[in-house]
């Protein structure tokens, strides 16, 4: 407790006791709102929300350690592979295929981050797009397994608990889908504020110091790319459940591109910040890449050059600056 | 067998030496002013669309000098509003972020403007027949490809081994403030050889054409490829990026030719290898 104390003294402004707490009803809250906004689109509620635990896993290795990475897809895709395969060969209850995903993602996980994390600069990100090239040419040529360029379909899970079972308005698929958000969202909280978590972003930081005061660099990021890889797996292993089919595209570089910049847009090194920006970019995507595929190219082009411009710490550094005064003024409180 | 050995050589030769005319650009960059430029191949892209437009009203060669210079005129506002932001400071995520938005940016006006589909730029007569090599027809483009490439890595040499601008920018590249404490105006060295550099792109992107089509996805499609390149040859290293582009020019057309239902598969393991036993590329400098 007194190691938390002496950080929060030096860090900015955390919320302490009912983080956790906040973070329930904040996704409560979000899953209650898109199901009145998008009642008719829960399909795409359920792949926003999928795809938003592939750019939280991102930000773990990206906004908590610090490693730039273009090929964080592979996670997302080789898990919802592994699920989809999973569920063909007749393991059809979905919290098994959920277990699946997150097994596979984090073995997935751990083997780009013992590749990815060895160096720093160039290397790195050229490791992070060899590692998901490599996957994604694999997936390309294992037809048998990945049905190649036609998608694996025909995933048909069973009822959820037994009971429930997966309809075609999307419903048990979208309250399953909150439920799991919610879950991981919480239990990241709690990693991220832990000593692990904290490390880790002391690492960022100064890798240096923190080598020089005893932290074991090294494993300590291939740990985080491991549980990032179980969030990523998770994201892909609900891709897998809800839509029934798996493509190339989760699996490519594009995917990866693209969750970097939902990141960036929210805020890295923010769990808040990854929740906000896959949210507002996917939200925003849906109404305009819908009109045109290539004007939504240009504009996220000139949203990525006026992010980096004008607010580099995301969407959330603007929200934070209200959170904040909330905040310490809560932390004047006795 | 032989023979399938040097088919795969030359065409190796040929693809290597278009990698490393479009990627030595990016890794004087890299090596000089630290910026992971991720836009590189959309320059090389526009070079290929300005040459298959002067290309209707002017002869080859001609549209080769007016697509690197249209190219730079593209070019230069970027550096001057966004790139001079980067240089040698910003931490590698931005310079993702910024680069990765420029090209966006660009394919999204060009796929506007120009429509999705592949430009051709065709070659004159005297590049456009085979040649027999005694053992097998070659395209005479992909001789004259190679000697581009041989030419641009001895001109470069000259340029920075011989020249003033080559001591100045060897100096800028050991000790930026060094070199800027002794008179050296680094701001204006940056500049040229941006335009250096995006020249280059724009020249690799015509003369590579027939190799790389130029349509509105080059940008990203090619960039992983001549990013590799340079992290593989080491940034800044001109014998780096000649050993590098063959060297991934030979895996890849080996791949293709061999094991075709692969795709990039082995590429990218090549890379994966190289990166992992020389991190800091093949004859790159340790930072």
């Amino acid at each position: 407790m007194t190691d938390r104390a002496m950080v929060d003294g030096v860090s900015p402004p955390r919320f302490s006791v009912p983080l956790e707490l906040r973070a329930v009803a904040i996704t409560l809250a979000l899953g209650v709102l898109g199901y009145t906004l998008f009642p008719d689109d829960l399909a795409f509620l359920t792949r926003l929300i999928s795809i938003t635990l592939l750019v939280l896993s991102l930000d773990l290795v990206t906004g908590y350690c610090g490693v730039a990475t273009l090929g964080h897809a592979a996670i997302y895709g080789v898990s919802a592979y592994v699920v989809g395969n999973a569920c063909l060969a007749g393991h059809s209850d979905p919290l098994l295929l959920l277990l699946v995903g997150a097994v596979a993602g984090a073995v997935m996980g751990l083997v780009s981050g013992v590749l990815v994390t060895r160096f720093k600069g160039l290397p790195q990100l050229v490791l992070s797009i060899a590692v998901g090239q490599l996957v994604a040419a694999l997936a390309n040529k294992l037809s048998s397994l990945t049905g190649g360029s036609d998608g694996l379909s025909g995933i048909s899970p069973g009822r959820v608990f037994g009971v429930y079972a997966f309809d075609m308005y999307g419903r048990t698929g979208y309250v399953f889908s909150v439920a799991v958000l919610m879950v991981v969202f919480v239990v990241l909280l709690r990693i991220v504020h832990s000593p692990f978590g904290l490390l880790c972003q002391a690492i960022k930081d100064d890798s240096l110091r923190a080598r020089m005061i005893g932290a074991r660099v090294y494993p300590r990021l291939v740990l985080m790319y491991g549980v990032s890889g179980v969030v990523g797996g998770i994201g892909g292993a609900l891709n897998a459940i809800n839509t029934g089919v798996v493509g190339l595209d989760s699996i490519g570089f594009e995917r990866s591109a693209e969750a970097l910049v939902m990141l960036v847009l929210g805020g890295a090194g923010s769990l808040w910040g990854a929740l906000i920006g896959s949210i507002v970019f996917q939200v925003f995507e849906h109404y305009v890449s819908a009109a045109n595929p290539f004007h939504w190219m240009t504009m996220v082009g000139a949203l990525l050059i006026a992010v980096v411009l004008f607010a580099p710490k995301g969407l959330v550094s603007l929200g934070g600056l209200l959170a904040g005064r909330t905040a310490s003024v809560m932390r004047r409180r006795p | 067998m032989a023979w399938t050995g040097l088919s795969i050589g030359l065409d190796a030769l040929s693809y290597g030496m278009v990698l490393f005319i479009i990627s030595i650009g990016l890794s004087i960059m890299m090596g000089l002013m630290r910026v992971v430029n991720l836009a590189h191949g959309a320059f090389a892209m526009i070079g290929g669309y300005l040459a298959s437009f002067a290309l209707k009203n002017a002869g080859y060669p001609l549209a080769i000098v007016l697509a690197v210079l249209g190219t730079i005129a593209i070019a230069f506002p970027l550096e001057f509003l966004l790139y001079r932001r980067i240089y040698r400071k910003s931490d590698e995520l931005t310079q993702i972020l910024l680069t990765i938005g420029i090209a966006f940016v660009i394919i999204g006006v060009a796929n506007y403007i120009l429509g999705p589909t592949t430009k051709s730029i065709p070659l004159p007569p005297l590049l456009s027949g085979p040649v027999d090599l005694g053992f097998r027809m070659i395209p005479a483009h992909r001789i004259f490809v190679t000697i581009c490439g041989v030419c641009t890595a001895g001109l470069l040499w000259l340029l920075i081994d011989r020249t003033e601008f080559g001591i100045r920018l060897r100096a800028a590249v050991d000790n930026g403030d060094m070199a800027e404490s002794l008179g050296i105006k680094t701001q204006i060295l940056f500049s040229a050889t941006f335009a250096l550099a995006v020249g280059l792109a724009a020249f690799g992107g015509v003369v590579g054409a027939e190799l790389l089509p130029v349509e509105p996805f080059y940008a990203l499609r090619y960039m992983v490829t001549f990013l590799v390149v340079v992290s593989v040859g080491g940034a800044g290293s001109i014998p780096g990026a000649v050993a590098a582009s063959i060297l991934l020019g030979l895996a890849d057309t080996t791949g293709k030719y061999l094991a075709p239902e692969y795709g990039e598969f082995f590429f990218y393991l090549a890379v994966i290898l190289v990166v992992f036993l020389f991190p800091n590329g093949l004859l790159g400098r340790r930072h």
